[in-house]
């Protein structure tokens, strides 16, 4: 199905859908997520069986601060879409996908490595990237990139304009 | 009673990597072994994690090319192509038709060598030596070609938005010529050595067994999954560059285990080959690069004896000639360019399966978040199921038959 024939069989029940650039984007509430994703896997129509990918991006200052995104794909009909999810600075926390595509288990572990997101419900939420006892989730904006002290487990690395290069 | 059953039962925790030579890398899986079995298994990672993705948010959109090209970097073209295409799909801009061809040709080429690494480790693996030194021989070739087209061997950041680098240097068509005649006879001793030699059919057939539905839920792509019998291809079934216009063939097995695996990656070698072929009769001359002067890269590069080089010619434009131009060429290096604000979603077939680019713009001049779906990463989820159960010389085959690069598991 072409993105804008998707756009026009989801607008019925979901109005505030999104059609930019051939990718159709849906936004939900996270009580809503679970069932959202499940409906749109089960569809014949739709059938979006496929989870491709599962991120993050964070927007300091905004009102939702984080948006997760679901990237699903129909095996069959080969379109795509995605769901997206905003979540508050002060409550970063959504329900866990894995019981519908267990796929998402190491996704949002990232995501919760990355970002500190928690995902409720998932079976196993560790850092993956970095090391536990890895202290903060470097892909958040205020996260700085150098000049800071990388502390692990007692080690210290001064920032790079003080090594003496 | 009691504690000789316990005693019977008593399991062993080793660790195979992060160092072990057969771990593609750096991925460590902690295994418990109940003799000679795998009771559990867990992969750990981030060994190689290097904050591309963060790295990118604090550079322009060109330098991106070359932060992405190393995540994957036994296939790096595929990863520039992604990011690229993303990028140009935020512009609203296409490359030139011959920068098209020649991205399709590089990008197969790119697939060939990444499979040829992919027998030569493997086969190392398992025992078979000389498939080893006849994998890389034969890469060198590739690498060469890569040499001469893109002035690296590796992390070329080759493919830029809106087009390329650089056109073919003079002799790169009869130099890929000349590859193409040899490869197919290469393919075949290949084969010759392994489909039917006891050993390699013992260590593969039967081993690393899933069925397509565990695949997919797990989200495996790739070969992996067309070895389960899933003509599943993104440049067939959602083509990009132009790929619905090559003549091709998705090889498929039924078998879904490691034998099927090295089946699959040998026929895609030799249809990689016939793409290169059809993209050599397809070149013509025009523009690699896009015309508008504050989208596209203003300085004109060159191979030169250091590898690469700026053309002498351009550089006598911008300093004597044009003083226009000496200041478009600063704001478009210095600043790079904007981005209008949105956010896409690209794929591309990577020899690895659904290589995905997440890329989101505010409107400013950096990518304000790159994400990569690496299939290295998404497919690595599929080794506990796979060993579980199994013997733990099998773990060997069933990494090396998802073929991960912990480079783009990592990023």
């Amino acid at each position: 199905m072409r993105p804008d024939e998707l756009a026009e069989l989801l607008r019925g029940r979901f109005p505030e859908l999104l059609l930019a650039r051939g990718e159709v984007t849906l936004t939900v509430p996270r009580e809503e997520l679970l069932a959202t994703l499940e409906g749109l896997r089960k569809e014949g129509e739709l059938g979006f069986d496929f989870l491709s990918d599962v991120t993050a991006t964070d927007w300091p200052g905004a009102a939702p601060r984080f948006w997760v995104a679901y990237h699903l794909l129909s095996l069959r009909w080969m379109h795509r879409l995605r769901v997206k999810v905003g979540l508050a600075a002060d409550d970063p926390e959504l329900p866990s996908v894995t019981s519908l595509f267990p796929t998402a288990n190491w996704h949002e572990r990232e995501v919760f490595d990355f970002f500190g997101i928690a995902f409720e419900g998932h079976p196993d939420l560790r850092r993956i990237e970095l090391p536990e006892g890895w202290v903060g989730h470097p892909l958040r904006k205020d996260h700085p990139m150098g000049g800071v002290n990388t502390s692990y487990r007692g080690a210290y690395i001064p920032p790079p304009d003080q090594r003496g290069l | 009673m009691a504690a000789t059953s316990d005693a019977t039962r008593e399991t062993m925790i080793i660790n195979m990597g992060p160092q072990h030579p057969s771990t593609h890398g750096v991925l460590r899986l902690v295994l418990e072994l109940d003799g000679e079995y795998v009771v559990s298994c867990r992969p750990v990672l981030g060994y190689l994690h290097t904050g591309i993705e963060k790295n990118t948010e604090y550079r322009t959109w060109q330098q991106g090319v070359t932060f992405v090209t190393r995540a994957d970097y036994l296939s790096s073209l595929f990863n520039e192509l992604a990011y690229c295409l993303a990028v140009e799909r935020l512009l609203g801009i296409e490359a030139p038709p011959r920068a098209q061809v020649i991205r399709v040709m590089v990008n197969e080429l790119n697939r060939i060598a990444s499979h040829l690494v992919w027998i030569a480790t493997t086969s190392l693996e398992l025992g078979a030596v000389s498939m080893m030194l006849f994998g890389f021989r034969e890469r060198e070739n590739i690498l060469a070609i890569f040499e001469m087209v893109t002035g690296l061997r590796m992390n070329h950041a080759y493919i830029r938005i809106g087009g390329l680098r650089m056109d073919l240097p003079d002799g790169a068509e009869e130099r890929i010529r000349g590859f193409l005649g040899l490869m197919p006879g290469r393919i075949g001793e290949y084969e010759n050595l392994l489909t039917g030699n006891p050993i390699w059919r013992q260590r593969n057939a039967g081993v690393g067994y899933l069925p397509t539905e565990e695949l997919l839920a797990l989200g495996v792509t790739g070969p992996v999954l067309r070895a389960a019998g899933l003509a599943h291809d993104l440049r067939k079934r959602a083509p990009y560059c132009g790929y619905e216009t090559y003549e091709f063939d998705v090889p498929t097995r039924e078998e879904s285990d490691c034998f099927a695996r090295y089946q699959v990656r040998m026929e895609e070698m030799r249809q990689s080959l016939r793409i290169v072929e059809q993209c050599l009769e397809r070149l013509e001359p025009g523009p690699v690069m896009i015309e508008d002067p504050k989208l596209r890269w203003p300085a004109e590069l060159s191979v030169g004896p250091d590898g690469i080089g700026n053309s002498e010619r351009y550089v006598k434009h911008i300093m004597e000639e044009s003083m226009e131009a000496l200041i478009n060429h600063f704001k478009i290096v210095t600043q790079g360019i904007r981005v209008p604000a949105g956010e896409v979603y690209q794929a591309v077939e990577s020899p690895r399966g659904e290589l995905g680019h997440y890329v989101v713009s505010n409107g400013g001049n950096r990518p304000y978040r790159t994400h990569i779906r690496g299939p290295s990463f998404v497919n690595l989820q599929a080794i506990p199921k796979m060993i579980e159960g199994g013997l733990i010389a099998d773990v060997i085959a069933c990494v090396a038959s998802l073929d991960p690069v912990m480079g783009d598991a990592d990023r």
